[in-house]
């Protein structure tokens, strides 16, 4: 218990004493973690749209291999990725493998499964008449889909909190491609790992709860935009 | 999957390049920086972070640290993926440098190994040299935790068994596959034996329920080379930077760092400085 409690005092020392090693930590989480979800989001809303909304052969197949994708261990994606960046490895001349760029690839390669999977999910359930119903009303296909995503909004944004969620709090993957370099790569999942391998374990704690904090306050902005607008409907 | 990959990789070319702003420090000369693959020990005791701000301010190389098992990070130097190593498993280090992709290797420092096992050490391996107390522990049946990660610790480990006549199995024997710090943890929590560096038991051993039991036979040596990668290895590989590194951390100044570490907070020094001592005479 005590390490819990001295984790917690460690947690606030460390968010109200401005540490600069803990807040580059923080900053970088942030910046990889929402940028690896953007890119997952542009990605995987096509994607996800046309398994929902087109027809062709090797539909349910692509289907099942994005439900599959969300399941895909962080790890494995992080080894290929690792393999793929390795100064001998095919993308090796980019000099990406441990940093941030390359702990975004990762990270947006495991999310993206997610969001298309979701994506597709969502879109399905909007009323199939609802398509035909705004071609009745001539509206341009863009204008169409763009409508059909505002009737789904609400489970759009549950995947990118789901996908948010997977990749803030991964830690497989962040390390092996970013390779948990101080003020570099350094993220707080692999600060906590790395603190408690030191033995440091309330601050392992504290890293911790600072990344509860961080997925909580994200997932609550985009819950208020979520319910907001359903509310306002 | 793959196609995403792509994309995501020519969106965030860029990104890693500039300037960073969310406050992390940025790498001014991202062609002026190399990689160290060296052993969870040096990262896990402190000394890494002691050293490579002094290395950076002296010679402007900043290094990627990347901390891993020495066979680990003697696999990453074979592909040319590391410029430089800092390891501890010479056996493995011979064979590797005689593979001829290696260049120069050159003694750093060393610590020991220290045999760690319960308060109360139930097979009764107190005091004893290191093979004896090895063999009592498997004689004793009692639980010997094992990293298991082909890491020097490991190669050590294995030496040992071997020098007591031991093949080790069964259910008293486990392996954890993990780092030092880890498998320490792993040991505490089922009372048994393991081996460890004695640098990472100090900085745990107010978490740990664990003694050291068997110490200081010339079996126990713990010795760090440098060994720096040439070309052969891989086309990517910064012998600039290995050499510059590896210089540095011989000479005299590094050096002192590396004999004061640990002293203001344990009381004694975590490694010993050897560099151009002659290794067939270290620990006499």
């Amino acid at each position: 218990m005590d390490v819990l409690l001295d984790g917690l005092a460690d947690a606030i020392a460390l968010l109200l004493s401005g540490d600069q090693d803990s807040w580059s930590i923080i900053a970088l989480t942030l910046r990889v973690s929402l940028t690896a979800t953007a890119i997952a989001l542009l990605i995987g809303l096509p994607l996800g749209a046309a398994l929902a909304l087109a027809r062709f052969p090797g539909r349910r197949v692509a289907l099942a291999a994005a439900n599959t994708g969300m399941g895909m261990p962080p790890v494995v994606i992080g080894l290929f990725v690792t393999v793929l960046l390795w100064r001998s490895g095919p993308l090796g001349g980019l000099e990406l493998l441990y940093t941030p760029a390359a702990m975004v690839l990762a990270q947006a390669a495991i999310a993206s499964p997610i969001v298309v999977a979701l994506v597709a999910a969502a879109l399905q359930q909007v009323d199939p008449d609802f398509r035909v119903q705004m071609q009745a009303l001539g509206a341009t296909p863009v204008r169409a889909f763009a409508a059909l995503l505002g009737e789904a909004r609400l489970p759009l944004l549950a995947a990118a909190m789901a996908a948010f969620g997977a990749v803030v709090s991964e830690v497989g993957a962040a390390q092996m491609v970013g390779g948990n370099l101080a003020g570099q790569t350094r993220v707080l999942t692999t600060a906590a790992v790395l603190a408690t391998s030191r033995g440091q374990f309330s601050l392992a704690i504290a890293f911790g709860l600072i990344l509860l904090l961080i997925a909580f306050g994200v997932n609550l902005s985009l819950t208020l935009v979520q319910q907001r607008r359903a509310v306002l409907r | 999957m793959v196609i995403g990959a792509w994309v995501a990789a020519a969106l965030v070319a860029g990104c890693g390049t500039t300037p960073s702003s969310g406050g992390t420090p940025s790498t001014p000369a991202a062609e002026k920086s190399l990689i160290l693959a060296t052993t969870t020990s040096t990262q896990d005791s402190g000394l890494l972070d002691e050293l490579l701000p002094a290395f950076t301010r002296d010679s402007g190389w900043q290094v990627k640290t990347l901390a891993v098992g020495s066979g680990q990070a003697i696999e990453l130097g074979r592909r040319g993926e590391a410029d430089v190593l800092l390891v501890h498993s010479p056996a493995a280090e011979e064979e590797f440098v005689a593979e001829g992709g290696a260049g120069s290797r050159r003694l750093v420092m060393h610590n020991d190994f220290v045999l760690l096992g319960p308060p109360d050490d139930p097979a009764g391996i107190r005091g004893r040299k290191s093979p004896e107390a090895m063999k009592r522990i498997a004689d004793a049946r009692a639980v010997f935790v094992s990293r298991g990660d082909e890491s020097g610790t490991h190669a050590k480990e294995k030496t040992l068994w071997t020098k007591a006549a031991v093949t080790p199995g069964g259910s008293w024997y486990q392996s954890t596959g993990q780092g030092m710090g880890e498998t320490l943890r792993v040991t505490s929590e089922k009372a048994g034996y393991t081996l460890s560096d004695r640098a990472t038991y100090l900085t745990q051993r107010d978490t740990l329920e664990l003694k050291v039991l068997s110490e200081g036979d010339p079996g126990l040596l713990n010795v760090y080379h440098v060994i720096e990668m040439t070309k052969k290895a891989g086309d990517r590989v910064r012998p600039d930077g290995a050499k510059a590194f590896a210089d540095w951390i011989v000479a005299p100044a590094a050096q002192q760092l590396i004999g004061a570490f640990g002293t203001a907070k344990f009381g004694q020094p975590l490694f010993t400085p050897d560099a151009g001592a002659d290794e067939a005479k270290l620990g006499q």
